[in-house]
């Protein structure tokens, strides 16, 4: 085959020209395995902020998306209505199975919980992990969390436990590797509704993506203990 | 040797692609007042001043971005055999291009077997390279570009004229003209409209496509992932809705692991739009699994050589580094007053004047080098710290070893070496010449035409020389002194 001989070629000019020793192959590939072990963390920026939860809301506002609190995961269907009938917006939906347990019919939100597809509204989903440095979702894909719900409809609206938040990109992919494993077919790290400039440097939401990306977080954390 | 890795067909082709030369092309940019108008209005440098203040330690993050790079080209190859060990596992296809041709051959091939008619792109630079488009067009599918500048300017028959901005050389009536014609639409000039009907256009495309083609911004070697970053979501459609994705991408874009990415994230978008952070950061590993209701059934990468093996090694190294952010053109002098297509070829700014002669040979860019006032805007805004002008200054001295040079230029260079070695000759010869400049520059002291070198005086006036050398002031205010 002509693939593998050009694999072979180009991976015997790399060698070639970094004047690689031949005998030194398995203690380089140990070296490279060493460092993909310990992965370490780079240089981050002095983060002057504390509480994650209250940066990852800003960072929301930031990056043109908005962002509504609820004490409960009980109250995310009204709180979904509130806003889908403030922007006078369809109140058809589709969603991620897990949300199916709660009661979307008391809300007047008409739901399917299936994979979005190209002309449905608004769609709903929950998030793996939430970023507070840079007011970023965190999907990964599986069979019950599409990817497509978060990228077809207009309309996107997120759900997520403030016990999901985390500081950095950094902690999101520790955090992963120590919950799940290995990244699933699909890691989408979303910051605000789609947006271009390549019509004369103009900034306009909504290129191909959702025109709104909404965020409710239901505030799980303890509350502070009274003195 | 940079040829070495070409097919005889790729480098003429390269040779052939510009109209004119650079000179030509320079002075038609400086005339035209569209594309000056276009770069008036263009200031990224201005989002990444805003953007790069909120990082205190920059410098920090930069120097251990270049590390990361540095990392991966020291031993490129064990990197690409991990992350093909990984991408394997997953069940991706991975192939291995050395040359541009190959890059098609590969890609029609996959298109072939798959039974594919209509293919959507995401933003692919080295796709721009092998002009992939053509070849999947000769052999009969439709390809559609999907970033809103490369869908413009593919209607319009055009080359991207910066790396992230492809359509910046355009403004809204171009773009109206453009979707009149080949929507049928009724013309409108309002950008936001023009976004929207491209929206509803495209829309059609992303769901019946059976291909989806991306770039990459880097190859994970830790999880055999495939890394885009964009702002549109035409990335995540191309990678998501097809029923086959390929990645195309160079050997130098293997990053080590997930928590580079996360670092060099914090410059790379900061440094090419302001943003703290792309809309869209994708990670893509292999093809959908079992159960999954989207993804691609086939998922390829193809890496991709065409030249980049010949820097490893060598006192250009360092320019494959680069993550392909724009902050370099952004910030050039030269960039910023004749656009990207006067460099004539894929890459323009600094880092193109860098790659374009090391990718198709030196002999066939001998202006690019010269393209530039080594101020160092580029090397002080580098994101990854690559020594733009000292690799431009390399270059050149390449040229001048190679021969390169225009026969002026390298007679009047050895003629100034032998005065030069004669100390009295020589400051006989400039006291001559400074009285010479002089009367040149007549009553207001500047010289409106020089000759020999005609074309240094169209645009400016020269100061002529005062009279005097410097070693005769410096001689008379020594005496002055005593």
């Amino acid at each position: 085959m002509t693939a593998v001989s050009a694999r072979d070629r180009i991976l015997s000019r790399l060698r070639e020209a970094r004047g690689a020793d031949p005998s030194a192959h398995d203690s380089e590939r140990a070296l490279v395995e060493a460092r993909i072990r310990e992965h370490p963390v780079g240089p981050r920026p002095t983060m002057a902020w504390t509480d994650a939860v209250e940066r990852f809301r800003a960072e929301c506002v930031r990056a043109a998306s908005t962002v509504d609190t609820v004490a409960t995961r009980a109250e995310v269907p009204l709180a979904v209505a509130r806003y889908l009938v403030a922007k006078q917006l369809p109140t058809q939906a589709v969603a991620w199975p897990e949300l199916g347990d709660l009661d979307w019919a008391a809300a007047d939100i008409e739901i399917d919980f299936r994979a979005a597809q190209g002309d449905d509204p608004v769609g709903i989903t929950g998030a793996h992990l939430a970023i507070a440095e840079t007011g970023t979702l965190m999907f990964l894909s599986t069979p019950r969390t599409h990817p497509v719900t978060s990228l077809l409809p207009e309309t996107h609206v997120a759900v997520v436990p403030a016990s999901r938040v985390v500081r950095t990109m950094e902690d999101a992919f520790e955090r992963t590797r120590v919950e799940v494993g290995a990244l699933p077919r699909a890691t989408n790290f979303v910051s605000g509704p789609s947006r271009t400039a390549d019509i004369e440097g103009v900034l306009q939401i909504g290129a191909h993506g959702p025109f709104r990306v909404h965020v409710i977080v239901v505030d799980d954390r303890a509350p502070p203990a009274s003195a | 040797m940079t040829t070495t890795a070409f097919a005889g067909g790729d480098a003429k082709r390269a040779r052939l692609a510009p109209k004119a030369t650079f000179k030509e092309r320079v002075h038609d940019k400086l005339h035209d007042a569209k594309v000056q108008r276009a770069m008036r209005n263009f200031n990224l440098a201005g989002a990444r001043a805003r953007a790069i203040g909120e990082l205190d330690n920059l410098e920090d993050i930069r120097t251990a971005s270049a590390a990361i790079r540095d990392r991966a080209l020291a031993h490129l190859d064990v990197w690409l055999e991990r992350f093909e060990r990984e991408a394997l596992a997953r069940g991706t296809h991975v192939h291995w291009a050395e040359t541009h041709d190959d890059i098609n051959r590969i890609v029609v091939d996959i298109a072939r077997k798959a039974g594919v008619r209509k293919i959507i792109k995401s933003k692919s630079m080295v796709s721009e390279e092998s002009h992939l488009n053509v070849a999947l067009e000769g052999a009969g599918m439709q390809v559609v570009e999907t970033d809103l500048g490369e869908y413009i300017i593919q209607l319009k028959g055009e080359t991207p004229s910066h790396i992230i901005a492809p359509a910046i050389h355009l403004n809204r009536d171009d773009v109206a003209d453009v979707f009149h014609e080949h929507h049928g639409t009724e013309r409108k000039t309002d950008p936001t409209a023009l976004t929207m009907e491209a929206r509803k256009f495209l829309r059609e495309h992303f769901l019946s496509a059976d291909m989806g083609i991306t770039g990459a911004n880097f190859l994970i070697a830790e999880t055999g992932s495939t890394i885009i970053v964009t702002n549109e979501g035409n990335g995540r459609m191309t990678t998501t809705l097809p029923r086959v994705h390929v990645a195309i991408t160079g050997i130098e874009k293997v990053i080590p692991t997930l928590e580079d990415v996360a670092c060099v994230l914090r410059v790379l978008t900061r440094s090419a739009t302001g943003q703290s952070i792309s809309n869209y950061v994708s990670i893509n590993t292999g093809p959908k699994g079992d159960g999954d209701a989207d993804g691609p059934v086939e998922n390829h990468v193809v890496i991709v050589d065409a030249g980049r093996s010949a820097l490893l090694g060598t006192d250009m190294q360092e320019a494959l580094r680069c993550i392909r952010c724009g902050a370099c053109m952004n910030h050039c002098p030269v960039y910023q007053n004749i656009g990207g297509h006067a460099y004539g070829w894929v890459y323009p700014g600094p880092i193109g004047s860098v790659l374009t002669p090391n990718y198709i040979g030196l002999e066939n860019a001998v202006d690019l080098p010269h393209a530039a006032t080594l101020c160092n805007q580029c090397g002080v805004v580098c994101p990854v710290r690559i020594p733009l002008p000292d690799l431009l200054r390399k270059l050149r001295e390449k040229q001048t070893d190679r021969g390169l040079r225009p026969w002026q230029e390298r007679v009047g260079l050895r003629a100034w070496a032998w005065f030069a070695q004669r100390p009295g000759l020589y400051a006989l010869a400039t006291r001559v010449a400074a009285r010479i400049g002089r009367r040149m520059g007549g009553s207001n002291g500047l010289i409106h035409a020089l000759p020999g070198n005609g074309g240094w005086t169209v645009e400016r006036d020269l100061p002529a020389p005062q009279g005097r050398t410097f070693r005769e002031l410096r001689a008379a205010g020594a005496k002055r002194a005593s």
